[in-house]
């Protein structure tokens, strides 16, 4: 039997299409992935589903019977909860309270808090959930907040759970958890539908597949009859090249860059703590961890943004120790952590971009000041010639272009401006395929050629495809650095939740 | 052809002069409303303004004279933007500069005008810069919001210089106003009897500049990535504060200029509120030129237009003068406000498709 159907459902945002015609359908109790790149429109079906948004056209059968569904109140009450991307719990809040917010049971007309706490452990012991429902929700990490927001759609009785890119935030072993979860619950008789971008996490836990591309419907497959590399040619309308193919990495390279002992204080907490590192030539250095152990501030160390540590930045023979950006950028080229705040100015057009942090070179600079303003949108033209830039031209605003087109351009004013040394932070946040296949080829080829690299991401799958070397952060420390064919996945899990499989297993 | 057209299209629309356009026009209409309203003819008000501002080629001489501190005080709050600051001290600057050039102008004595002229305006410069400094300093190194800081700059200016035409630099007689300048300081009047001197294309000539600088120039580069994105502008290696600094100093400067043409062109000594507020318009000017030199030159001759207008409305109808106001203020509303027509278009487009 269907549990969800959606026929025909049309919805566009202004002359743009999110969902065109797009035809939907879930079997009861089973786990079905919602797959699609950025943009696709997977969240737009979904909030249709939910009630949240309104669809230009087409109708919503559950059970196989037509339902009007205008808000999440008559969804829920239809039987279908939503995990949001971002949760929607309130941190000062316990766990019980987040979880009754709207439908409090009641003891006359008071707040039966302890009926609501004994209600909500016996649902979380029924699904081995650890949780303890008097804890407050902003003490949670964030594996834990989705559990919350789990527990919540079952508190409301749902038969149909929706979840939203739920792994994005989430680390392996966290991952897996979930998985665990999702599969009792779907033991249970619990019909699921998750969406990702992650084809692997497709591969691992759905039963069936709908790929969506740009608003359209590519298609409806059993897992049976695909396989990652099938599901990402559906995905992005093309063959795609997934493997990387790196040269061996030679021993005895130089160094190229070297932190010894760095500490920094941010905001009165420790963000960096007695770090040290370094990178050879012609190798990627892959730095992992959970967001928010240090990175943000490790990048700003690196990038000269921070002026104000302890310890020693060496690149090369020089020291840089708490240089500014200028002085760095001369022997460092990146691509900036978030695009949107440092890789770009908005009110620039693409020329203008194009040359950003080097525009004081002469050959852009004539000697009295005057940018060469010709010379600098040929060479603009022809790095969207070569790097497969979606513009209109070097005089379009940059701001306008989609991320990953932003951020082609970034890398492409890197490579062009790199002298073998290259930070590369969170390079293939929000892009699509497309340009996470090419930005990753590039930076294989700089390392082929000899340059040294350090990878900077959240993305594990990206640092254990990229990386020759792997340092893991935790708590502004580096917990752990080796060879990255010496950790294994779930290794790399533990040191970044700050675990020591090592000293555990002994 | 098309090209062409789409290329028109897209500098119109980039640069935001149809947006621009849309809300004068936008507003015209509002203000007719209220016009209508207060029981007067729109038609007849603004046939009179239109009158008033070019009439005759006195008329039009007076526009395009008032429109000389109004260009000066547009690109003067121009350039603060440009790099992000919202610079509400025009007004304290202007007076500061007009006050400094009026009295370069009287004690500086036996110095030919090639010499002399070009000093008075330049204490004006410098004193509108000065003084648009202090403000500048005090956000960079204490953190203080530079709009406060200008408020109380303004009645600093307005309140020590009021000072000090009240005694110690009085003119002879009974009004309160300086001496009146040398001959050797005087801007020449292109048309006699009216307000129009050459200060017009000394303002002229600024703006040019200033848009050539912000346009290809590394200083006016690096200045506008302070300006939209401070974060990418630092980590491209560009000093913030330094720009911050020098935005305002031009922008004082350019305040302070404006005062002494003033003085120097069309009043001859400083008399207090001569500048009419003229500092404070700058701001709804610049809004309205999109921050784009050129574009402040533009709109700094409507609001010229506007005022000028409005007495001749005031002379030639019973139509209160202070109506100008009204309109002044509902265009500043449309167009720092551009939610209302992104509101108006989805109107619009939700009617072509329920139809
Ligand atoms: N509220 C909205 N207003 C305008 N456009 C939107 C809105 N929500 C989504 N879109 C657009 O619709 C498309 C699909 O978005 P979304 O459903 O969020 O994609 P996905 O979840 O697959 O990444 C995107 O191009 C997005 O920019
Ligand atoms: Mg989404």
């Amino acid at each position: 039997m269907k549990a969800v159907e959606m026929l025909g459902i049309t919805k566009s945002f202004g002359s743009k299409f999110a969902s065109s015609d797009i035809d939907f359908h879930v079997e009861k109790g089973e786990i079905h992935s919602l797959l699609g790149e950025n943009g696709a429109g997977k969240t737009t079906l979904m909030n249709i589903l939910f009630g949240m948004i309104k669809p230009d056209s087409g109708k919503i059968l559950l059970n196989e019977k037509e339902v009007k569904i205008d808000s999440p109140l008559e969804a829920i009450d239809n039987g279908i909860s939503m995990v949001h991307q971002h949760f929607m719990l309130v941190d000062n809040l316990t766990v019980a309270e987040n979880i009754v917010l709207g439908a409090e049971p009641h003891k006359g007309i008071l707040f039966d808090r302890e009926g609501a706490f004994r209600e909500i452990q016996e649902i979380a012991d029924r699904y081995h959930f650890v949780i303890d429902p008097r804890e407050m929700v902003g003490n949670l990490s964030v594996g834990i907040k989705q559990r919350v927001e789990i527990l919540k759609a079952l508190y409301h009785r749902s038969d149909i759970l929706i979840l939203d890119e739920p792994t994005a935030v989430l680390t392996p072993q966290e991952v897996n958890d979930l998985f665990k979860v999702l599969n009792e619950l779907k033991a249970d008789g619990k019909t699921i539908i998750i969406i990702t971008h992650k084809l692997k996490e497709t591969m691992a836990i759905a039963d069936s597949v709908t790929i969506l591309r740009r608003g359209e419907l590519i298609g409806r497959y059993s897992i049976k009859e695909v396989d990652e590399q099938k599901l990402a040619d559906l995905m992005v309308g093309r063959l795609v090249n997934f493997s990387v193919e790196k040269k061996p990495m030679k021993d005895d390279m130089p160094v190229k860059l070297s932190l010894k002992n760095i500490s920094l204080k941010k905001n009165g907490k420790q963000a960096l703590n007695d770090l040290s590192l370094e990178v050879h030539a012609g190798e990627i250095l892959g730095v992992a961890g959970v967001e928010g152990n240090g990175q943000s501030e490790l990048i700003e160390v690196l990038t000269g943004v921070a002026q104000h540590y302890d310890g020693t930045y060496m690149i090369g023979d020089a020291d840089v120790t708490n240089k500014n950006a200028k002085t760095i950028l001369k022997y460092m080229a990146n691509i900036a952590e978030d695009r949107r705040a440092r890789g770009y100015v908005k009110s620039f057009t693409n020329w203008e971009n194009m040359i950003l942090g080097y525009h004081t070179l002469s050959d852009y600079m004539t000697k009295a000041g005057f940018l060469k303003t010709r010379e600098i949108r040929k060479i603009t033209e022809d790095e969207i010639e070569a790097n497969d830039i979606r513009t209109e031209g070097p005089l379009q605003l940059t701001d306008s272009l989609s991320g990953g087109n932003v951020q082609k351009l970034i890398v492409a004013r890197m490579l062009r401006h790199q002298k073998g040394l290259v930070l590369a932070a969170q390079p293939t946040r929000g892009v699509d395929i497309g340009a996470i296949e090419y930005i990753h080829g590039e930076l294989i080829k700089l390392r082929d050629a000899g340059a040294a690299v350090i990878l900077i991401s959240a993305e594990l799958d990206e640092i254990v495809k990229l990386s020759d070397r792997i340092a893991v952060l935790y708590e502004g420390r580096v917990a752990a650095l080796r060879k990255a064919e010496e950790f294994t996945e779930s290794e790399l899990g533990s040191y970044m939740l700050g675990h020591d499989p090592e000293k555990e297993e002994a | 052809m098309v090209k062409m057209k789409g290329k028109l299209k897209d500098l119109m629309t980039r640069s935001g002069i149809l947006f621009s356009l849309a809300s004068m026009v936008l507003a015209l209409i509002l203000c007719a409303v209220v016009i209508g309203i207060l029981g007067y003819s729109p038609l007849e008000a603004y046939r009179a303004m239109v009158k008033g501002a070019f009439g005759n080629s006195y008329n039009i001489s007076q526009t395009i004279g008032i429109a000389v501190p109004l260009i000066f005080s547009g690109l003067s709050m121009a350039i603060a933007s440009k790099v992000g600051v919202f610079n509400i001290g025009i007004e304290g600057q202007m007076l500061v500069g007009s006050f400094a050039a009026a009295l370069a102008g009287y004690y500086i004595k036996g110095l030919p005008m090639f010499i002399h002229l070009p000093l008075s305006l330049l204490c004006g410069i410098m004193m509108g810069g000065l003084w648009a400094l202090i403000a500048a300093e005090l956000r960079n190194f204490l953190h203080i919001n530079e709009v406060i800081l200008t408020i109380m700059l303004n009645y600093v200016a307005q309140y020590v210089v009021s000072y000090m035409v009240n005694f110690p630099f009085k003119a002879e007689g009974n009004v309160v106003r300086t001496e009146y300048v040398q001959d050797s300081a005087r801007l020449a009047i292109l048309v006699p009897h009216t307000r129009l001197s050459s200060g017009i294309f000394l303002a002229l000539i600024v703006a040019i500049v200033l848009a050539i600088v912000l346009k290809r120039t590394k200083f006016g580069y690096e200045l506008r990535a302070v300006g939209t994105n401070p974060l990418a502008a630092q980590s491209a290696g560009i000093n913030q504060k330094k720009y911050i600094r020098l935005a305002m100093f031009i922008s004082g400067a350019l305040a302070g200029l404006g005062g002494a043409g003033e003085v120097l062109g069309y009043c001859g000594y400083y008399i207090p509120s001569m500048t009419q507020g003229y500092g404070f318009d700058g701001i709804a000017i610049a809004t309205m030129g999109q921050n784009n030199p050129i574009g402040t030159v533009v709109s700094a001759f409507l609001f010229g237009a506007l005022r000028n207008g409005a007495a001749g409305m005031n002379q030639s109808t019973s139509i209160p003068g202070e109506l100008i106001e009204v309109l002044e203020a509902l265009i500043i509303l449309f167009v720092s406000t551009p939610g209302i027509f992104k509101y108006i278009k989805k109107q619009m487009k939700a009617r072509k498709a329920g139809k």
